[in-house]
């Protein structure tokens, strides 16, 4: 009797057991599937308005002269300034708080602080650099202007990518360094930081796929929708692809979401570039481990 | 003689005692530098605050902080404009709470999946999926929102208007799910498996393990999780700005055009404002009122995550 | 008489082959040893008796593991409900982090015991069991983490026994602690003795010597030697066993 209850109730344990298998499952996929709706649907809308012509036309009032060729430089110039900036300040900041700063409250206010900066809303950059860039600075709705606003953005997130990296790095190597005789920026310079840079130029390149991703701050200071001509400086009026996008979306005619979709290709497979390098790097790095 | 080259010896010996390193090394020098360009983060979040607040200032100047905190009114742009951000409010938290229902179940679901259930070949195929997910720009979300899900809404129900909350809440809620998931499990990861090993060998089976000794002994890291995603979907922008619409309005109506605070600031900062008008400096008043509700939650997930952090010995 | 059958068990951790046919049979309610130097296998024979092993995936297993006259590793065996006849006690301490009483009452409630009576009951019993009652009698609401090693220790043994198996398998239970903690530890493994089949993995000769029954000797994944345990210390049958027990290895 005591038995047969046991193996009853066990029974219902397992079954329950199996149940909620299914639900962890299936909560899994669900994101999965959404993925591949999306992507169905963005490749059945725009594949057929992709074309060379849509590379190397600018924008247009008409659906099938429209072009994404000025959002792709303006997006470029953006990150001629982002990327470099960001990359320097960025790791040079986690170089200081991984390898110089003490233990003190001032240290650790800048790393709270880092930490609080990569929550802040993308759209409150727009409104700094508006201010600060656009109004105070008077780089007016400029290149300059969107990629310094950017790279503010990205900056908390390669800060913490590339302290991950240097943290990585084992004490025991330093030290091997120090008995040498090497100084702590000799060190730095000659082992932490080689050890480190696949780690670092991996996250690096994975914010740099956010800033290219990014729509609202950059719409906050100003890049401007309908744009023919490239830009030739920094000073110039740009456009970037995410706002292309989202023009072309936000147009009532049918086709002209179409060509939002083929847009959104092209800003993918830009971005799945980018991540197939990070990804590259990063599983080269690991198999020399 | 001998004297000498002994003497000599001793020199050499103790020549790391004369080498004085110049003022101006490298090694001198690098931790300066750094120090200052690492100092950048914090000119940042000083400039932010100070933007905030100096900009809105003028603002209030004009209206009062009743008025806008309590007005259940935001028309800025009419003959007699009213300042209440409340319907703004509204707007985000409909958003939110949509977003919720679809976001904390299912990345606390896939979380334990992740962690507990899946194999390890399986597993390995399916994070780098969801981080494909969490890299997709959310632009991208917008567009499939107004131009997947909303017509699958309107076909259930046809009186759905075309910008309305439900749609951009859900997308917002799957735009959130792969974080959810990933810092969940990374919670649940920290749980030691000796504590799973000790409910195994006592017949527990995966669920049981999973809902009584590793969701309890993870709760605050997942109560972190949700805390920090839903602080991510009130600052979300382009997909509400592309498929929620631009109505501020307090009728807690899911099927309606609805307008939240971010969308309201990129809409505006697009228009013809007049700088320094009431009507620009408007931004900068919703600007540091989405400041500070995500800066609150994100401090509150912080504290969560160190207070109540298990400490497995 | 004896509870436990293995034969001709094989164990392989990938290429691995971490056990050779071994066979033995382990007496009821009697103390076995099993010793023998790190890496023997002695964990892993362990585990292959509640099957734990089936959570490594490379793990493959061939011959027979019988508990009871039922081969444990027939596919129609519910292995919950195995393990609730089979207590574990781990070589760290491993109490949940939740109060005392939440952790003696885990095993009960997962099976099906909800009465709150009950419940306070198997608490107390099993922690008079493992003599831990006294010293945690008026804190069963704090947490466990606020116990001493030795304590936490006794903790999951009253964690084991509160589901109330038939047989106690301990690995190294007393590795982690100080010698005060394990005499006692000790002293307990003798007063179970009389309710439970006990099975200790230790690596400590003098505490195989002074607890158990029988000792297995193991070396490289082999049953080496399987005797009484004061002969298998005082007159080895192998030279190897002897070599090990006079400390020329290991
Ligand atoms: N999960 C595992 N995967 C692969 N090999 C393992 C695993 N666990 C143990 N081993 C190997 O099996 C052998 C026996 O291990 P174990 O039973 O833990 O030894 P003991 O408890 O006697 O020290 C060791 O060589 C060990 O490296
Ligand atoms: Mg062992």
């Amino acid at each position: 009797m005591m038995q047969l209850d046991a193996e009853k109730q066990m029974r219902r344990r397992k079954r329950k057991n199996t149940i909620f298998h299914i639900l962890f499952l299936s909560s899994t996929l669900f994101g999965i599937v959404a993925l591949a709706l999306l992507l169905i649907q963005i490749l059945v809308d725009g594949l057929g308005w992709l074309n060379w012509d849509f590379l190397t036309n600018n924008a247009s009032r008409k659906a099938e002269k429209s072009g994404i060729k000025a959002a792709i430089f303006g997006t470029l110039w953006m990150m001629s300034i982002t990327a470099p900036l960001s990359f320097i300040i960025g790791v040079s900041t986690a170089i200081y708080l991984e390898e110089y700063a003490k233990n003190n409250w001032f240290n650790r206010f800048i790393q709270t602080n880092i930490a609080n900066l990569a929550g802040v809303p993308s759209i409150v950059y727009g409104l700094l650099g508006l201010t600060i860039f656009v109004r105070v600075f008077g780089f007016g709705k400029s290149v300059l202007a969107g990629s310094l606003t950017m790279t503010l953005l990205i900056l908390p997130i390669i800060i913490v990518a590339s302290q991950e990296a240097i943290k990585a790095i084992p004490g025991s190597q330093r030290n091997a360094s120090f008995a040498l005789g090497a100084n702590r920026w000799q060190t730095i310079l000659r082992v932490v930081l080689p050890s480190a840079l696949p780690g670092i130029l991996t996250g690096s390149i994975l914010s740099f796929s956010r800033a290219v991703g990014e729509t609202a701050p950059l719409i906050v200071v100003g890049a401007v929708a309908y744009i023919t001509t490239l830009p030739n400086s920094v000073f110039d009026k740009f456009t970037v692809m995410p706002i292309q996008i989202y023009t072309w979306a936000n147009l009532p005619q049918e086709e002209f979401h179409n060509v939002a979709s083929a847009g959104i290709i092209v800003l993918l497979l830009m971005l799945l570039t980018m991540n197939a390098v990070a990804i590259f790097l990063r599983n080269k790095y690991q198999k020399k481990n | 003689m001998a004297r000498m080259k002994q003497s000599k010896n001793a020199k050499e010996l103790n020549s790391f005692m004369q080498k004085k390193k110049g003022i101006y090394s490298w090694d001198r020098m690098m931790p300066i530098i750094l120090a200052t360009i690492a100092g950048i983060s914090v000119l940042t979040t000083i400039g932010i605050v100070v933007i905030l607040i100096t900009e809105s200032a003028g603002f209030f100047q004009a209206v009062s902080i009743t008025e806008f905190l309590f007005g259940t009114q935001w028309t800025p742009l009419f003959a007699d404009p009213k300042f209440g951000v409340l319907p703004l409010i509204m707007g985000t938290f409909m958003i939110t709470l949509v977003a919720s229902i679809v976001a904390l179940p299912i990345g606390f679901g896939s979380a334990i999946y992740l962690s507990e259930y899946a194999p390890r070949k399986v597993r390995n195929f399916i994070k780098p999926i969801l981080e494909i997910l969490a890299g997709i720009p959310t632009i991208v979300y917008g567009f499939f929102a107004l131009t997947f899900i909303t017509p699958i809404i309107k076909m259930v129900i046809p009186q759905t208007d075309l910008f309305n909350a439900l749609s951009a809440g859900i997308v917002v809620g799957i735009m959130i799910i792969p974080m959810i998931s990933s810092l969940s499990e990374d919670a649940m990861n920290a749980v030691p498996s000796s504590l799973r090993n000790a409910a195994y060998a006592m017949g527990s089976t995966k669920l049981e393990v999973a809902l009584k000794v590793v969701v309890p002994a993870s709760f605050s890291g997942i109560i972190a999780s949700f805390v920090l995603g839903l602080s991510r979907a009130i600052g979300e922008t382009m997909i509400v700005t592309l498929a929620a619409g631009a109505l501020p309005n307090m009728d807690f109506d899911f099927l309606k055009s609805i307008q939240t605070m971010t969308a309201y600031i990129v809409t505006t900062s697009q228009g013809d404002t007049a700088y320094g008008s009431v009507e620009y400096r408007t931004i900068y008043a919703v600007g540091i009122t989405l400041f500070v509700i995500t800066l609150i939650m994100n401090i509150l997930a912080g504290y969560i995550s160190r207070k109540f952090r298990e400490e497995y010995e | 008489m004896s509870i436990v059958q293995i034969k001709d068990l094989d164990l392989y951790y990938g290429d691995f082959h971490a056990l050779r046919n071994v066979s033995m049979n382990i007496n009821e309610k009697s103390i076995t040893a099993f010793i023998g130097p790190s890496g023997c296998g002695k964990s892993t024979l362990l585990r292959t008796l509640n099957r734990m092993n089936d959570m490594i995936d490379s793990v493959k297993i061939s011959g027979a593991v019988s508990i009871n006259d039922t081969n444990i590793y027939n596919p129609t065996v519910n292995v919950e409900l195995l393990r609730k006849e089979i207590g574990m006690v781990f070589q760290q301490p491993n109490p949940f982090p939740k109060s005392i009483f939440e952790n003696v009452a885990y095993g009960p409630k997962i099976h099906g015991i909800r009465n709150k009576k009950q419940l306070d009951e198997i608490v107390e019993t099993s922690l008079r069991g493992a003599a831990l009652w006294d010293e945690v009698k008026d804190d069963l609401k704090k947490s466990a983490y606020g116990l001493s090693g030795g304590q936490q220790q006794r903790l999951c043994i009253a964690r084991a026994l509160a589901i109330n198996p038939k047989i106690l398998l301990m690995d190294e239970p007393t590795s982690a602690l100080d010698p005060i903690s394990t005499l006692k530890i000790e002293e307990l493994i003798q007063e179970l003795k009389g309710d439970y089949t006990i099975i200790i993995v230790t690596h400590n000769m003098q505490q195989a010597a002074r607890v158990s029954d029988q000792t297995a000797f193991f070396l490289n994944g082999e049953v080496i030697e399987f005797s009484d345990t004061s002969k298998l210390f005082s007159n080895p049958n192998e030279k190897k066993t002897e070599d090990y027990i006079t400390g020329r290895f290991g």
